[in-house]
């Protein structure tokens, strides 16, 4: 038996290098031109069951940062990804490392606690499940800097919280997906959301009020995939409102599966996060993130200590989001092209407005605003405020609402979600 | 809510369970249990997928991702058959090493496309009311491949005579041994069967019905559910594949009745928020705890059939095996 025992501690052996050899790989930086200065190979871990916490280089602004998916995913976090390239480059004097596949809650716990722990000067978390744990390793840890999105919350000293109005974008891919419902005969439109959460919630909302500025009579469907991340549940996820009949898809999630499957059905999709996830015909436009200058600005911010943790919350005329197939130097993806010329010069328009900082998400959420059991919340003339935007009932303490965003547009077919 | 078309989806998703479920089948059947499916699904499809890149012909991506399940199996009949280890902790090692792997050579493979295998119609077939349009109409070849591959599968183990040699490796090795059936043999070649056919459910997730690469998202768990779904059957491929278009249709259900107000006259308890939901979305992998739990003592598997010789090492003239 001894032997039996020896064997298969070397079969073990062979194993674990094979295991730790992969998670020891750094990643090549994808989609990145020149780097100004700083080695940008980022030292890349990956969570799960042998999970490593990338190394500081001394002397170096550290920054790290938590990816709830996959850098190479094509949608949400390969837009920080890329951000986070950015910043190494045009940042001198950084270093910057990535930890991938992290679950959200208690897991990242751990995880932020030790790249705190190991030093990193900068660390960003980028889902909005780590919300909480950053808060509670923020207080252990103040000497580093804690930025965290999606979320509502800031200990208004090392943890802040960082995120932009996509509702603007989600409004004019709503228009565009209205106007395509319409020309095609088909006034459904649908919407698979990730979790029941007030910017889910919102960004739905946004969605439907842009649909009814090209398309009275559409409406809207949706499905709660409880997930960011799950390419085979997101397809799921949009074949069951395509099936439903909807003309077109928006997704909530991170991965272009939605256009896959638009693709295989005849139908269109919305995708969301990258302009890579737009890539087939299927895919009518994107909203999509361009978060590296943003991330360098606070991050220049960090390393000067001049920081002030809070809730920073930028418009369209942030240049940090735009429209696939509007921004300068794109075409319209090939749905676009024949779709009535008012509708698509109104979403160019508005979409130059809102660059300009003439147009921004409480005009998106201008009165009157219906809502989808008849009841009026607003009425003409006036606008939702922030905590309107971001706050289930009552509303967290410091930012109370008075509509709050509970509430479905009058355009949406489904009922509320319930809350826990 | 489609029935027709939700059953239509699970269909699809349900041959990649069908396939590693039935290799498994074999594997056991043989005596050898192998929990590396997982590892040899996402070895598989990316295999198949990065073989369907650089050819751009899905059948070459769907021979690698055999031959590529084959060999992982290979390994583990290496270690178990010759080497006699531990059949729990080789094929555990092998989910980690095919896992790894598979992300490594996988790295750079999301966001690209490749050819899928073709979907058809069944010419007269898709005309039988109700059953046909599910069952027949644009659906994967794969997924009539699995339709043959059940009752073939069946037959081989319970009506051939290959078949009863494959039970005797089985249930008494040294019986078979006797016989003059080689045991070292049989094992190797149904082990390594069982290595092709999950390498083939994992070219079905990637070449067929959720085409594209997600790093060990792209297999998510569906290997743990085959091994689960062999218990359930009880060795028997007929029963293995109604199990598993049963777990693949959960989901799409569940994602249907979303968009249902009142069932029956009353409220829907699946709608968003509701607990009921994830109850739906829950149950199959507290069904796998269940059947593992189950499968794992020793008097409830010799009732519920389970291979005498299963996870035992055969070693010719030993007494007492």
């Amino acid at each position: 038996m001894a032997s039996t025992r020896l064997r298969l501690a070397s079969v073990f052996a062979v194993a674990a290098i094979a295991v730790g050899a992969c998670s020891s790989t750094p990643s090549a930086p994808a989609g990145s031109g020149a780097a100004g200065g700083n080695d940008c190979t980022a030292g890349a871990a990956k969570g799960g069951a042998n999970l490593q916490i990338p190394d500081v280089v001394a002397g170096k602004f550290n920054v790290a940062m938590v990816l709830i998916g996959p850098h190479d995913d094509g949608g949400w976090s390969q837009a920080h990804y890329e951000g986070l390239q950015y910043l190494c480059q045009h940042l001198a004097g950084s270093h910057v490392a990535y930890i991938e596949l992290v679950p959200e809650g208690a897991d990242s716990e751990q995880v932020f606690r030790s790249l705190a722990r190991k030093g990193f000067n900068f660390i960003i978390g980028t889902s909005f499940g780590y919300m909480d744990p950053m808060e509670k390793v923020a207080k252990d840890f103040p000497d580093a800097t804690f930025l965290h999105l999606t979320g509502y919350k800031s200990n208004g000293k090392n943890f802040g919280n960082f995120f932009g109005a996509v509702e603007d974008f989600k409004f004019l891919a709503g228009q565009l997906a209205g106007s395509r419902a319409k020309k095609d005969g088909n006034p459904k439109i649908g919407y698979m959301a990730t979790f029941p959460i007030p910017e889910e919630i919102r960004l739905g909302n946004a969605i439907a009020r842009g649909v009814a500025v090209t398309c009275p009579e559409c409406k809207i469907d949706v499905r709660f995939i409880n997930t960011w991340h799950d390419p085979q549940k997101e397809r799921e996820g949009a074949a069951s409102l395509f099936d439903a009949g909807a003309d077109v898809v928006f997704t909530g999630a991170d991965t272009p599966a939605v256009a896959d499957v638009a693709a295989e059905k005849g139908k269109w999709a919305v995708t969301y996060d990258h302009p890579s996830s737009c890539s087939k015909d299927s895919c009518l436009t994107a909203p999509y993130w361009i978060w590296g200058p943003e991330y360098t600005r606070i991050g220049q911010q960090v390393k000067d200590k001049k920081y002030t943790a809070g809730y920073e919350y930028f418009d369209a005329d942030s240049k940090a989001m735009g429209l696939y197939g509007f921004m300068e130097g794109q075409t319209p993806q090939k749905g676009i092209q024949d779709l009535p010329q008012a509708d698509v010069q109104n979403v160019k328009d508005t979409l130059a407005k809102m660059l300009a900082g003439q147009f921004g998400r409480f005009d998106v959420f201008a009165g009157p605003i219906k809502d989808n059991t008849g009841k009026e919340l607003l009425p003409a003339g006036q606008k939702l405020k922030q905590s309107d935007l971001d706050q289930f009932p009552p509303g967290a303490p410091g930012s109370e609402c008075s509509v709050c965003m509970y509430w479905w547009n009058q355009n949406i077919t489904v009922p509320l979600p319930k809350l826990s | 809510m489609d029935l027709g078309l939700i059953l239509a989806g699970g269909i699809a998703s349900g041959t990649v369970l069908l396939f590693a479920a039935i290799g498994e089948i074999f594997a056991e059947r043989a005596g050898i249990l192998n929990l590396g499916v997982e590892g040899m699904m996402l070895m598989g499809a990316v295999a198949g997928f990065s073989t369907t890149l650089t050819t751009g012909n899905p059948w070459i991506g769907l021979v690698a991702a055999m031959t590529v399940g084959g060999l992982l199996a290979l390994l583990h009949a290496v270690v178990t058959i010759h080497l006699r280890a531990d059949q729990v902790v080789s094929g555990l090692a092998l989910t980690f090493l095919g896992t790894g792997l598979a992300r490594v050579l996988g790295e750079g493979l999301a966001n690209t496309n490749v050819a899928r295998l073709p979907a058809f119609t069944v010419p007269v077939l898709s005309n039988i009311p109700i059953v046909g349009p599910i069952v027949f109409r644009d659906q994967s070849v794969l997924v009539y491949v699995g339709f043959v591959l059940v009752p073939l599968a069946w037959f081989w183990i319970e009506g051939t005579r290959p078949g009863l040699h494959l039970r005797a490796v089985g249930e008494a090795p040294a019986a078979a041994d006797a016989q003059g059936i080689g045991v070292y043999r049989l094992r190797y070649a149904y082990v390594v069967l069982g290595g092709v056919l999950a390498g083939l459910a994992g070219a079905t997730i990637t070449l067929a019905v959720a085409p594209g690469w997600f790093g060990d998202q792209t297999v998510n768990g569906r290997g743990w559910i085959a091994i689960g779904l062999v218990i359930f059957a009880r060795w028997n491929p007929i029963r293995a594949a109604i199990g598993g278009y049963l777990f693949a249709t959960i989901t799409p259900f569940n994602l249907g009745l979303q968009g249902v107000d009142r069932i029956l006259g009353f409220e829907n308890p699946f709608l968003p928020g509701r607990s009921a939901t994830f109850f739906l979305d829950m149950l199959p992998y507290l069904f796998v705890i269940a059947v593992v739990i189950l499968g794992s003592r020793q008097a409830a598997r010799r009732r519920i059939g389970a291979p005498a010789a299963l996870g035992i090492p055969y070693v010719r003239g030993e007494r007492g095996r």
